[in-house]
Parts: C-alpha cells; structure tokens; sequence
C-alpha cells in the first residue's frame, strides 16, 4: 500500500518527532523504499503459524516481593536536560523534574 | 620490549607476561593509550578517552597482580562500546540525544569485566542507537576501516572492530542485533561472536530491540573471544531474558579435533548478491576445514531472504517502542526553545535523534499503528517462527553452518548512505540468527580483490546451534592454528590492504 504525505505526518506525530514539509517529502521517498522491501512478506502464506516473539519460549520470572533497587534520585537528576527557554539550569526543582504547564 | 609487538599479542599472551610481572598494567596501558593518541585523531574508533579513569583501574590491576588475586582478564586493557552504561563515564550510544549523558551506574558487562580485573581502556564509536552497517550514522563522525582509510569498518560496533584491527586494544566489546558483531568483524579482519540469545546480560546496554539485542566478544582470535566469554557471560537477574544457566568455560573445546565435523553449507548464502571474490575466499576457507576431517554437506535455509524484510518490520517496532524514553524530560537532548509540553517532545527528538534512527522509529510506529498490525508485525512474527525453523532442520543434519559473514569486502565511506534500503542487505547472512536467537560468529578467511584492486579482510561465518558458542570458539580455534588471516595486522602508515 502506497504511503502518502498524510501518512507521514501522522505516523510522525504519533512518534513524537516535529518533520518540516522539505523532510516529510524526502522522508516519504525512503519510507516507501524500506516498505516496498518489506512487502515481499505479503507473499508467505502464514496461515495457521503461531507468531514467535521470543527466540527463548520463556516464562516471565518472579521474585519476592522486596526492595532490591537503592534510590538514585539524586545520581540520576545530575543528567536532567538545561531548562530550556532561555535558561541554561537544570530542568530540576525540589527532586521533581521541570516540564511546560500541562494543567490550567 | 618492543611495543608494536605487544599490541599484536594473545590475551593468553599478555596474561602471561603480566602475571610473571614482566610487564605492570599501567606499562601496558600506557602502551595502548599512546597508540590510541598517535592512531585514533585520524581512525575515530574512541569516542571517549579518560586516562586518569583508565590508568587508575590499571593501577588497581597492578595491586590485585601482586597480592596473587588474578583472573585470566586482571590488568589487560578492553574497549568497550558505547552503548554498555559505565559509571561515570559519557555513555552516548553514538546519539546526540545522549552526548551529555554520564552513565549513573555500570552495565552487566561493564562490571563483569571490573570484577575481572580488566582495565576500561575507553569508549568506542558506533552507528547511532546501534542501527547501522557502516557506523556511518554515529553523531560523533564515522570510523575509519584501519584496512583502507577510504573505507567504512562496518557497523554498527564499527568503532570497537577498527580499535581490535588497529590494535588500539587488546580486545574489545560490541553488540548484534542484525549483525553489528559479525559485519564489522568481517570488514575489518577479526574474530567476533554473537552468543545465543540470552547469554549475555542486557541490563545497562542502552536498547535497540530487545527481542534480538545480544552482546559478545571481538578480538584478534577465537581463543581470545572464548577468554572473553568466560567473563561476559553468565546470568543476571537484572535481565528479564537473561538465561540462568551454570557457568560455562568457553575454552572448554578450543583442543576438540574436527574430524567429522558434520558443516552444512545453506545454498541460499552462496546465491546472487554475493561478492565473487568473497565467494572463493569462503570456498577456500571451506576446503581447509575439510582438510581437518570436517564432513561437509549442502543444507538449505529457504526462508533467508525474507530475514531482512522481517527484521525492518521487528526491530523497528522495538525501536520505536524503546526510543520512546527519550522524550527531553528526564535526560537526554532537550529543545533550547518550545512553547508547550507537545512541542518540547517533538522538538526534542527531531533535533536529538540523527536521520536513520528517525526513519525507523517512523517505521516502527507505522507497522503498530491502528489497521497495520496483523498485516506488518504479526505476519513478521509468523516469518520469524519459519526462519527459525528453517535452523532446526538444518541442525538435524549438520553440527555448524558455515558461509560468508557479509556479502562484500569493505566498501567506501558514503557509497550507501543515501540507499537505506543497499546498506539493509549487508546484513542479509547475519540477520537470520539473530531472529532465531542463535549464536554466530566472524573469523578471519582471508583478502579478497576490490574493484580499485585493494585487498581488504574476509569474514568467515560459523552459526551454531543454541548454546553451541565453546564449539563454535573451538572450531574456529582449530581453523586459526593452521592459518594465519587473524594474525595480520594492517599498516597504519599505509593501509593500502595487503598486497
């Protein structure tokens, strides 16, 4: 199925990835390269053949229920991003993180 | 002592020396790091140096050598890629995203290697996010083939390859998720293992696709791998995939005769696309371990050609899953300028992420989406289950498969970059084994004839069966005692291939 610009944006969107109309195009050309090579799939009949998302039929492993992680807060806010914004600190306050307002 | 010589020496080699004290850790991390000064400005296979870390860990080896309390790895020098998280040092997966991350905490494999004793050499340069074959799409610039510095050293632990061809290191480590390991290991003339799935821990490599991603060894020799292994394997249960399985020695079966050594030959890997040239160093390679007493027979894997449409519908799709995290919150690249939250994410990933990794994690989130999923992913999940059991088949009739690793020689910096679709295929011989979680491994072959008449190294691939890697290190252990190919080294001053 043919990709359309549409389709880029939407599918760019929904990845949370900003795309200029220059790149949207550029980026539909080999978008449609990398699908046209994966449609050669269309042509296996599957029918019947349970999927395999796993190379190891595991089962997921449980433990007890204890604390085994140490709090890293502090060693983890030291790579929080600059602010942003004209602001060059830390995009931290009082151990929370800083993002735009998301609540009126 | 001459120091070019000891860059070119076994880890059992260097072992010995240091544990005979006929040469200190920092002596020979000196040694390295001064070649790493003269060669890597030009080569790029570091991406982050930091001596005092590096010497200090040398010194502490030094202290550990001489209260007796040694591993086979204590004082020897490793380069680790970039993509292992180790405590305190720039852990950037080769993304700008991450250029300013300090990894808070160590890898698995990182500090498997700190309990041996190993000495953190530096960091090496990889495509971005692992997803490439030419290490081209590295934020920090490519990599250099040491073999041809007109040439790229595969990828995407392309910068790990070069420093082993360099000798820039005594070994080093890479990860494989479509044949990051085995492509460059091939392109730059050294020994490298992809283990089964599982067998080496994930916890603090920075993910890709989890479902396929699997570190191992790249060094000069098979043997040099399988020390390697003893340390990088083993269970973790910080891995939720992670194998609990008993220790293994992968040295085990390095001494194992191969007489009726049963090899099969998939036709499928000897088809159109191959290079003729690597074509008949393969059939050379294949004709000494008959030489051997290896038996060997034709085996078909039918379902080969569909592993790489497969792969760009399943490793996307995890990308995309997995590259989510990086939304300019918490860490990692944020946007200078946004105006609400929607616009601090998307500007953030479109300036962090580099092109190729955009183009997949645009992929992945296609193949998802709403009306796509049983059409892309699950009929990928049903191929993937054939192609695996394409290798259960073959694995009643033979006890390795061998064939080339890559489909060329080394090619030109910027030849592929502009035809993601040309440089998918370099990965058509390696990407089957890791859908079906099987190990496999590059050995030196050989120099096959360029089209501008360079010689440039030839991988060998062996794929063995799950858990199979002490046989597979022991069947090309015995191949590297009757030849040499993993012995050469490139000339640095004039690395014109070999003639």
């Amino acid at each position: 199925m043919a990709l359309s610009i549409e389709d880029i944006k939407k599918v760019a969107h929904l990845a949370r990835i900003a795309i200029s109309d220059a790149d949207t195009s550029a980026t539909l050309t080999k978008l449609t390269g990398i699908l046209g090579l994966i449609e050669q799939m269309q042509a296996v009949d599957t029918t019947g053949i349970v999927p395999m998302s796993h190379s190891q039929n595991l089962s997921q492993r449980l433990r007890n229920d204890v604390v085994t992680k140490t709090n890293l807060r502090d060693e983890f806010q030291k790579n929080a991003p600059k602010l942003g914004n004209g602001s060059t600190e830390p995009a931290v306050a009082d151990g929370l993180y800083l993002v735009p307002k998301v609540i009126e | 002592m001459n120091q070019i010589d000891l860059t070119h020496f076994s880890l059992r080699q260097i072992a010995e020396l240091l544990q005979s004290k006929k040469i200190s850790s920092v002596e020979l991390t000196q040694t390295f790091l001064a070649r790493i000064k003269q060669y890597n400005p030009n080569i790029n296979a570091y991406i982050a140096l930091d001596e005092d870390k590096t010497l200090a860990q040398a010194q502490a080896a030094d202290a550990r050598i001489a209260a007796g309390n040694v591993t086979p790895l204590t004082g020897i020098p490793i380069a680790q890629k970039d993509i292992f998280c180790a405590k305190g040092w720039p852990t950037t997966c080769g993304s700008k995203m991450l250029a300013e991350f300090i990894a808070p905490y160590d890898a698995h494999v990182i500090s498997q290697f700190d309990s041996a004793g190993a000495v953190n050499l530096g960091k090496t340069n990889m495509d971005e996010f692992a997803m490439g074959s030419s290490n081209e799409t590295s934020y920090f610039g490519g990599v250099k083939n040491p073999w041809s510095y007109d040439r790229v050293p595969g990828g995407s632990s392309g910068g790990s390859a070069a420093a082993v061809a360099a000798r820039l290191c005594a070994a080093a480590t890479g990860t494989d998720t479509g044949g990051s390991i085995r492509q460059p290991a091939s392109l730059c003339g050294l020994t490298g293992l992809k283990p089964t799935y599982g067998v080496v821990s994930r916890y603090g490599m920075i993910a890709f696709a989890s479902s396929l991603d699997q570190a191992g060894p790249m060094a000069k020799s098979a043997e040099d791998c399988a020390l390697m292994m003893n340390v990088m394997a083993g269970f973790d249960e910080r891995d939720s995939t992670s194998l609990d399985r008993a220790k293994e020695d992968y040295c085990k079966d390095l001494h194992q005769p191969l007489r009726g050594l049963k090899i099969g030959l998939p036709k499928e890997f000897f088809a159109q696309g191959l290079d003729a040239n690597v074509g008949k160093v393969i059939e050379a390679a294949i004709s000494q371990y008959k030489k051997l007493g290896a038996d060997i027979i034709e085996i078909s894997l039918p379902n080969t050609g569909l592993s790489i449409p497969v792969y760009y519908v399943l490793a996307p799709a995890e990308a995309s899953s997995n590259l989510s995290r990086y939304d300019g919150v918490r860490y990692g690249h944020r946007s200078a300028e946004y105006s609400d939250l929607m616009d601090m994410y998307c500007k953030s990933r479109a300036e962090g992420f580099g092109a190729e990794v955009k183009r997949r994690i645009l992929i992945g989130t296609y193949v998802l989406s709403a009306g796509y999923y049983d059409a892309y992913y699950l009929k990928a999940q049903q191929i993937r289950r054939l192609i695996a059991q394409d290798f259960v088949e073959a694995f009643k009739q033979c006890d390795v498969i061998m064939g080339p690793a890559a489909p060329s020689t080394a090619f030109k910096a910027g030849e592929k970059v502009d035809d993601p679709v040309a440089m998918y295929l370099q990965d058509i011989y390696t990407i089957s084994t890791n859908l079906a979680g099987l190990p496999g491994m590059s050995v030196p072959a050989g120099f096959a004839q360029s089209d501008d008449g360079k010689s440039l190294p030839v991988g060998l691939q062996i794929i063995g069966n799950y858990f199979d890697e002490a046989r597979m290190l022991g069947v090309a252990h015995q191949y590297q005692q009757v030849t040499d190919w993993h012995k050469q080294a490139p000339n640095l001053d004039m690395p014109e291939g070999i003639a």
